[in-house]
């Protein structure tokens, strides 16, 4: 049987394809919002599009967002898409207005090329995160955004593609793991990473998890936690 | 490196699938989501779904036929024709399409533009502009209503306007060239790419694969959408990403 996922469902925006996408894949998942809460037991999917203002406007509301960050800080494994990866930073140009600081760097505005990026771009996988066992795949994906993370530390990229020079389109740091681009709008391709992030975080995975934070590898709060 | 997108683009009337030459004399071309269904699969990087339903009760069930084809298709797809108020928009946002286009109701209300652009973001924001070659040579002038009604407004000016009102994207049907299969109006795209911020999907025209070539390599359009070729199975998906990858252009394979 498939994990069972925790659905953000405060974000707005492509809350709907990432649910259609998830019943294509067999996935059951549980809407969870302020009156709903995660408890943490089971990982956290966040799709965001739009503003990051609005959507951590949003978040904020009866203090879930410092609900879902003390969750995450505590191991429950994230998911983060589009605007859900950029919340996870400390800073955002965009509303000029702080993140959830889950990961140190800031998200800052394209300054080439038309904006917002709106296609398929290839991503591949960053040297420093690349498995043998078990890779993450190099291919196409959709992106649509005119903002991009920053990470302070380097190692925490995932996948880089490019667009008038690198930019960061996926982190993975321990427990969190975040998209830029829109997996549920990526064809098969798509499909397959989500379905990668999700055997990494399913029962089997999820003990894995544990291992690496024996080995210190599991996330640290960068800049000394603030939850 | 960002790729450019091929899009074929379906008429929906009563949920059936038209194309018109010209914007007249529709021909029916089948099941919209079948047909979509097969366009995803054979590599299209988006599509396009334009409403002709004039009714009613059509509007009703074009937010079915939406729901349908989110629940169906793993890429995205945009959703015009008819769109008239943030109500409409907000609809078919919620039926499950990524991104609607709107054309004659920005014309009349340039607000619409930022009010959607500001409550569901640019990236779901896409302005149609239907433009036509002035009399006097000197640029093109907006049509609306179908390309029934000319506006005497400047379009790579009212284009502008969009970009700054928060349109993530412009459609550029050229209507001369529109169902007459002889290439995109490479002038008019070229004039448009450069100018603007924001990406131009280039429409109205496409011939053969070299047709999208031309376009991207000449007109530097970010994006190319037609639908004749395609619904008259004149050529497939893969055959235009082929010529396209070919002349050295980046296309997802």
């Amino acid at each position: 049987m498939k994990t069972e996922v925790d659905l953000v469902d405060v974000a707005g925006g492509n809350l709907g394809s990432v649910r259609r996408c998830l019943d294509r894949l067999a996935v059951p998942y549980n809407l969870v919002n302020p009156s709903n809460p995660p408890d943490g037991t089971r990982p956290i999917i966040l799709p965001g599009v739009g503003n990051f203002g609005a959507v951590m406007e949003n978040l904020q509301k009866d203090g879930f967002d410092r609900l879902v960050k003390n969750l995450v800080a505590g191991g429950t494994p994230y998911l983060g898409i589009c605007v859900g990866m950029q919340i996870l930073f400390d800073w955002g140009e965009e509303s000029d207005s702080a993140g959830l600081g889950l990961l140190s760097g800031k998200v800052v505005k394209f300054t080439q090329g038309k904006i917002p990026q709106i296609g398929w771009n290839r991503i591949e996988c960053a040297d420093a995160q690349q498995t043998t066992s078990k890779p993450w795949p190099a291919g196409y994906v959709y992106f649509v955004n005119s903002y991009v993370a920053q990470p302070d530390n380097s190692q925490d990229i995932l996948y880089v593609a490019d667009y008038f020079g690198n930019f960061c389109a996926a982190v993975r740091r321990g427990n969190i793991c975040a998209f830029q681009f829109h997996p549920e709008k990526s064809g098969p391709f798509g499909q397959t990473l989500l379905t990668r992030w999700l055997e990494s975080v399913s029962v089997g995975g999820a003990n894995n998890l544990k291992k690496s934070d024996e080995d210190g590898r599991v996330a640290r709060l960068s800049g000394g936690g603030k939850c | 490196m960002l790729t450019k997108r091929i899009i074929p683009c379906l008429d929906v009337r009563d949920g059936r699938t038209v194309k018109g030459v010209n914007f007249t004399n529709l021909r029916d071309m089948g099941c919209p989501v079948e047909l979509g269904l097969m366009y995803e699969s054979q590599g299209a990087d988006e599509l396009m779904f334009l409403d002709i339903t004039a009714s009613v009760e059509g509007r009703a069930a074009m937010l079915e036929f939406v729901e349908r084809v989110a629940d169906t298709l793993s890429i995205p797809f945009t959703v015009g024709g008819g769109v008239s108020s943030r109500e409409n928009v907000t609809d078919l946002l919620n039926a499950g399409a990524d991104k609607v286009s709107m054309n004659t109701a920005a014309v009349n209300r340039p607000e619409l533009i930022n009010e959607v652009s500001t409550q569901f973001g640019s990236q779901c924001c896409v302005v149609a502009i239907d433009a036509r070659k002035k009399d006097t040579g000197d640029g093109w002038e907006v049509l609306i209503k179908g390309g029934r009604e000319t506006t005497g407004l400047d379009a790579l000016a009212w284009a502008e306007e969009c970009a700054k009102r928060g349109a993530g994207e412009i459609l550029l049907t050229s209507w001369n060239r529109d169902g007459m299969q002889n290439g995109f109006d490479l002038e008019m795209v070229k004039a448009f790419s450069e100018s603007l911020p924001i990406p131009v999907i280039a429409s109205g025209g496409a011939a053969n694969p070299e047709s999208f070539v031309e376009v991207f390599q000449k007109a530097g359009a970010d994006a190319a959408l037609a639908a004749s070729i395609f619904h008259d199975k004149l050529y497939s998906i893969a055959d235009v990403k082929e010529a396209v990858k070919s002349a050295g252009i980046s296309v997802r394979d």
